[in-house]
């Protein structure tokens, strides 16, 4: 890590009262945890004694100040679990991981295991997360299955297999002219066409019709977190409505499925958020 | 000045003192522990409790850290004050037993039983050595670290501190490091060796207003305002 890396983030706050956390949790974003240069560097710039900023930085269970393997397994371990038998779970996981203790990394830091008080799901206990992905009622045996689709990566979707994606038909909600490409196959569907526009780019944007899948094909490469505006090829209205992502509060593009209901996607570049809303009335 | 009464003496003294000022003032005894004049206070150990304001809305706060109010009414030695005070003795013999200045605390304040599992702690949290270093050795090498029952004092990422010069200060300061007391029965915390003679009214019905804070026992000359 280069420590100088880090100074814009705490020169950025002015070296304002009660701007610790702020640049504490700034770093971590950047690097995933709190590297110990990085908290000398804090030290030094803001004039703080390092022991306070290392008593922050160990208080709060948001802070990290080793790095994070690359996937990151959470039992439950409060009360519902815990009679259920969380921490023989959690125990299971330690013995096949090799981790001795939780919160720990593996040395091939593949795996972090960390315990959580309670997710708020008790009656599907014990509970485990990997990934933000949630196991109910697990049991010992499932411990070698988590793990093994935990390493191959949770968010992959056969896109041609699972049940839980379908072809989807939209249509531009103020002309109604249909958004379909049958010409253009995407995920082997016919494709979305619209076009967007984002800082000075202007451009076309294929989205895959499989609601679920997020395969999208641009003319010219959107930076990820970039919101984009949505347009109908047709009428050039642009695809905006009322509402805003739950996730990252970027307006929602409205899009309408032939048979009535309103299909939203957020306008952010890399956002997953969508929605399909079945007794929705025409967005105006 | 702020003027206010404690055990129905007034006295005013200057604005932002505490009452535990006031009261030394006064020449009211309050025990302390996490309280070293010089360092600031810092309202770890309770054992400075003691009762502000009457009747039903009276409560119980640590006059180290309690600044005092134009018109309070303070009692330093109430059946509650000295009720939660031998409580808060007994919670630290329980961590601690072997610090020789809880030991004495204990005893001088008619602890009599140690009813919690002993786990023979080297710390009580008291944070005095961290403000020791801080404050008057200047080096900033040691603080509080962690949370909850895993709050431990310690220099930043536990290994030797560049800042520390070795000065000693925080062990001289430490009540949990210091001379350790051996006691002659190792599995309970008070040995009765230390014990002192108590007043006798402390186990008396309605001995609320009467407020004994005199050791030994004086006879409660000073009456409910
Ligand atoms: S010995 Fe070190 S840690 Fe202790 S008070 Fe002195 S400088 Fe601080
Ligand atoms: S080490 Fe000693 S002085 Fe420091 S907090 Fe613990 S008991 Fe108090
Ligand atoms: S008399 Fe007992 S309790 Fe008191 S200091 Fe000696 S050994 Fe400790
Ligand atoms: S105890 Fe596990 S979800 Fe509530
Ligand atoms: S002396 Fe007041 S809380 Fe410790």
């Amino acid at each position: 890590m280069n420590p100088t890396s880090v100074l814009p983030i705490v020169e950025k706050y002015n070296n304002r009262r009660g701007s610790l956390i702020s640049i504490l949790e700034e770093i971590q974003s950047q690097y995933g945890y709190l590297p110990s240069e990085a908290l000398q560097v804090v030290a030094d710039r803001t004039g703080r004694s390092l022991v306070d900023i290392y008593g922050v930085a160990t208080f709060y269970k948001a802070f990290r100040l080793k790095p994070r393997g690359k996937h990151l397994i959470c039992t439950c371990l409060g009360t519902a679990c815990h009679v259920r038998g969380g921490p023989s779970i959690a125990q299971e996981f330690e013995g096949q991981l090799g981790i001795k203790r939780t919160g720990e990394t593996t040395p091939d830091k593949e795996f972090t295991l960390e315990t959580v008080m309670c997710l708020g799901a008790c009656a599907l206990g014990p509970i485990v997360v990997a990934d933000g992905h949630y196991f109910p009622n697990v049991t010992t045996s499932q411990v070698k299955t988590i793990i093994g689709r935990t390493r191959e990566g949770l968010d992959k979707i056969e896109v041609q297999k699972d049940k839980r994606i379908f072809p989807v038909e939209v249509a531009c909600p103020r002309c109604n002219h249909t958004l379909m490409d049958p010409d253009h196959l995407v995920d082997g569907h016919p494709s979305i066409r619209v076009t967007v526009s984002f800082g000075e780019e202007h451009g076309w944007l294929r989205l895959s019709s499989l609601y679920g899948s997020y395969t999208i094909e641009t003319g010219s490469e959107i930076p990820m977190g970039t919101i984009a505006h949505f347009f109908c090829p047709h009428c050039h209205a642009e695809l905006i409505g009322a509402s805003n992502c739950m996730a990252c509060e970027a307006p929602m593009v409205p899009m309408i499925v032939q048979g009535g209901a309103i299909v939203q996607i957020c306008s952010r570049r890399g956002c997953r958020s969508h929605m399909l809303d079945l007794d929705a009335t025409a967005v105006t | 000045m702020i003027k206010l009464k404690i055990n129905a003496v007034p006295v005013s003294v200057e604005e932002g003192s505490t009452i535990l000022e006031a009261a030394q003032f006064l020449g009211f005894p309050i025990p302390t522990l996490c309280h070293v004049e010089g360092l600031s206070p810092y309202g770890a150990c309770r054992l400075c409790v003691v009762e502000v304001g009457e009747g039903a809305r009276s409560k119980l706060v640590s006059s180290c850290t309690y600044p005092v109010e134009e018109g309070l009414r303070v009692r330093t030695a109430s059946a509650r004050v000295v009720r939660a005070r031998k409580m808060i003795l007994e919670l630290m013999l329980g961590s601690c037993p072997q610090s020789k200045i809880i030991q004495d605390l204990a005893s001088a304040y008619e602890v009599r039983q140690q009813r919690f599992k002993q786990e023979y702690e080297t710390c009580i949290l008291c944070g005095l050595c961290a403000r020791m270093c801080t404050e008057q050795m200047m080096a900033h090498a040691i603080g509080f670290q962690g949370r909850g029952d895993h709050r431990t004092l310690g220099t930043p990422f536990n290994i030797k501190s560049e800042k520390c010069r070795l000065c000693g200060g925080c062990i001289y300061i430490c009540p949990a490091c210091q001379l350790r007391c051996t006691y002659t029965q190792p599995e309970k915390a008070i040995c009765g060796g230390c014990a002192n003679l108590s007043p006798p009214c402390l186990e008396k019905p309605n001995f609320d207003d009467m407020m004994c804070y005199m050791s030994p026992c004086v006879a409660c000359e000073i009456k409910k305002d």
